[in-house]
């Protein structure tokens, strides 16, 4: 076990095959229904895909923040650090959420309670874990303020989150979810509710962090360039599943499965002047009614009978870049 | 003092996302809203209660309240039960038969004056205390069948109706015939009548504040159950409960008046407001102010209660705080 290579590490964060569906009366809506991907320590993983593929519910499921009824998680393992997270008791649980494991949620406004300033809520990670009370607390909520490059750290953290602007609500939930110096922080799009110039610091703040405390981090997003730009590796999500897993510069350059393909195509070019856009066809999934087979054969350009009758394999097209599609190595190899 | 990329000023204007343009266009209601946040940092409550005049009245009217609860009954115990058969029914506004009777005096001639004074004590006991009880005991309950939900939530719920099945004067005749009618008993009884209300408001708040983004921030952080919903959901719930508890004092009082009627309250030569009410009702075509000036005690004690929740309320939340902070527009 002694200094084990960097590349045969043990991931930090493995979800396998993992499935969640949500039943309410007559409708069962499968919102996951097979999702593999994993992170190394202090690397960064993105999961990509549009809304209502599955990928915020991945993160939730992964922090065991889903309500029991109506979610049910059905299938799949969860393992964090060698150890099953799905078996642990929930209090159990509890107690390792922040300190292993931190989480950045999209919408700051509504993830800080608004009755409270923000250095109290800063401070309630140590407060929650028993490790620091009272005046000690708020010092290290100052700190932390202050590290996320919130000016006078020592006023501000007197004030509330109603007085603070969209981007700086995210460096406070970024604070909160980085105070216990977790192995592990899963931001669940957290720059979708910002414009775009403020989007590039809280992105530059996150990766400082993580260089710094030698964090690994779980991305959640759909947007491609944020992908290009920070991700190691990244796992593509349609109805559910990881449909394209591996490094990012393959799976962005040499996409191995149609989605993948299309998605790249779809994203307008400023180089190019004027063209019309490439959007895919048709929409969605309707999770509840899943396509037979393959689900994106409904939108897929190269879809065949195989695709509409059955689930098509995990394809590895080089090595760590996998792909669901009959077709793998022909998209691969296409460009 | 800070890095320029980042020069963010001390107040609540969203400056990542303002432009130059709007900077000059804006620059006024900027600087009033710097101001105000300056006024936000130095404020000591007094100094927020002294801007509020309804509040500051019913502050001090409640004080006066306190006094005469606490003095009241030593000072002019006496005077409040003398009988004065050739001042019977005087008027109010005179003082022909001593200061005492400036409000008036009942059918036997005791003073008005006094006896509001000395009913004050049991009035605002028994109705300060249920009213407190019931809070806190379906306030418990009411966030914990929010919270836990399903088994015991359900379990908390019937209870509740059970409770509000009954005519709730129904329950406190039968209680207090067959117990003893003492004032232990009466206070109890006004607060069981009372929880299911801030059961069932505490349990519908916690459901909706059980689903907002910062509880399952706090979830992901690592709290455990009982520290969420003390830290996190209980705040937010307390203010309307506090609110509910106001109004909760007029109808104790007057329900209280209501067995003290029926001769299983307070009884004579015991007095509270509610009791006078009840007595003097009898007299209203002669002496209008048997009963209206208790009444006007129920009411003025209330109405000192609403309104200062009300200002309690206004400076506990803070989106709401800068309302008492900003500088008075003169009009």
């Amino acid at each position: 076990m002694r200094a084990p290579m960097p590349d045969a590490a043990p991931p930090l964060l493995e979800v396998t095959d993992l499935r969640v569906e949500f039943r309410s009366g007559r409708e069962i809506v499968r919102a996951i229904n097979g999702a593999t991907f994993s992170v190394r320590r202090g690397e960064t993983a993105a999961v990509l895909g549009e809304s209502g593929s599955g990928k915020s519910v991945t993160a939730a499921a992964i922090m065991r923040l889903l309500a029991s009824p109506p979610a049910h998680i059905t299938g799949g393992s969860i393992r964090f650090d060698g150890a099953e997270v799905l078996g642990a008791s929930m209090s159990e649980w509890r107690k390792r959420c922040g300190v292993d494991i931190g989480m950045v949620f999209q919408d700051a406004l509504a993830s800080l309670n608004p009755v409270f300033s923000v250095g109290w809520q800063i401070a309630e990670p140590f407060r929650a874990h028993g490790i620091l009370h009272g005046k000690a607390a708020l010092e290290r909520a100052e700190e932390l303020l202050g590290r996320v490059g919130i000016p006078e750290p020592r006023q501000r953290a007197r004030d509330y989150p109603h007085q603070f602007s969209g981007g700086m609500r995210q460096r406070v939930m970024i604070a909160m979810a980085i105070a216990l110096d977790p192995k592990l922080l899963i931001a669940d799009e957290p720059t979708t509710a910002l414009d775009v110039t403020v989007q590039a610091q809280i992105m530059d703040l996150l990766l400082g962090l993580q260089r710094e405390r030698h964090m690994a981090m779980v991305l959640i997003t759909h947007d491609l360039g944020v992908v290009a730009e920070v991700a190691d590796h990244v796992a593509v999500m349609y109805g559910g599943r990881v449909v394209e897993s591996g490094p990012v510069r393959d799976v962005l350059s040499r996409p191995a499965h149609p989605y993948t393909l299309a998605l790249l195509e779809s994203v307008p070019r400023a180089d190019i002047g004027k063209q019309k856009l490439n959007p895919i066809v048709g929409s969605p999934p309707d999770m509840a009614n899943l396509p037979t087979g393959c689900s994106f054969h409904p939108r897929c350009r190269m879809a065949t009978d195989e695709c509409r009758a059955s689930l098509p394999p995990r394809v590895e097209t080089a090595p760590g870049h996998h792909a669901e599609c009959f077709r793998a190595r022909e998209v691969f190899g296409g460009r | 003092m800070s890095d320029p990329v980042n020069s963010v000023t001390n107040t609540a204007v969203p400056v990542d996302n303002v432009t130059n343009t709007a900077v000059t266009a804006d620059t006024r209601s900027i600087a009033a809203q710097a101001e105000m946040v300056t006024v936000r940092t130095g404020l000591p409550w007094w100094q927020l209660l002294a801007r509020d005049r309804l509040a500051l009245c019913s502050a001090a009217w409640l004080v006066f309240l306190l006094v005469c609860m606490a003095f009241g009954p030593e000072f002019l115990g006496k005077a409040a039960t003398d009988i004065n058969l050739r001042a019977r029914n005087t008027p109010p506004g005179s003082t022909e038969q001593g200061w005492l009777m400036i409000l008036g005096s009942d059918a036997l001639g005791r003073s008005m004056l006094a006896r509001l004074v000395v009913a004050s004590r049991n009035t605002l006991t028994v109705a300060f205390t249920s009213v407190v009880l019931a809070l806190i005991v379906g306030g418990v309950l009411g966030l914990i069948a929010g919270y836990v939900g399903r088994g015991v939530g359900n379990l908390i719920m019937r209870l509740s109706d059970v409770i509000q099945s009954f005519p709730s004067l129904l329950l406190a005749v039968v209680v207090l015939y067959m117990l003893e009618p003492r004032v232990a008993n009466l206070i109890i009884v006004l607060a069981v009548t009372r929880i299911p209300s801030y059961l069932r408001v505490a349990r519908a708040e916690v459901l909706e504040v059980r689903e907002r983004g910062f509880v399952d921030a706090a979830r992901a952080m690592g709290a455990s159950r009982t520290h969420i919903l003390w830290r996190h959901v209980l705040p937010i719930v307390a203010p309307t409960l506090l609110t509910i508890m106001t109004v909760d004092f007029a109808v104790v009082m007057l329900s209280e008046s209501g067995l003290s009627f029926l001769g299983i309250g307070i009884q004579p030569p015991e007095i509270t407001w509610g009791l006078m009410v009840a007595q003097g009702h009898n007299h209203l075509t002669q002496a209008w102010w048997l009963a209206f000036l208790p009444g006007l005690a129920i009411m003025s004690a209330t109405l000192s209660a609403n309104l200062l929740s009300n200002w309690l309320r206004l400076i506990t939340d803070p989106v709401q705080r800068w309302r008492l902070e900003a500088p008075k527009a003169d009009s």
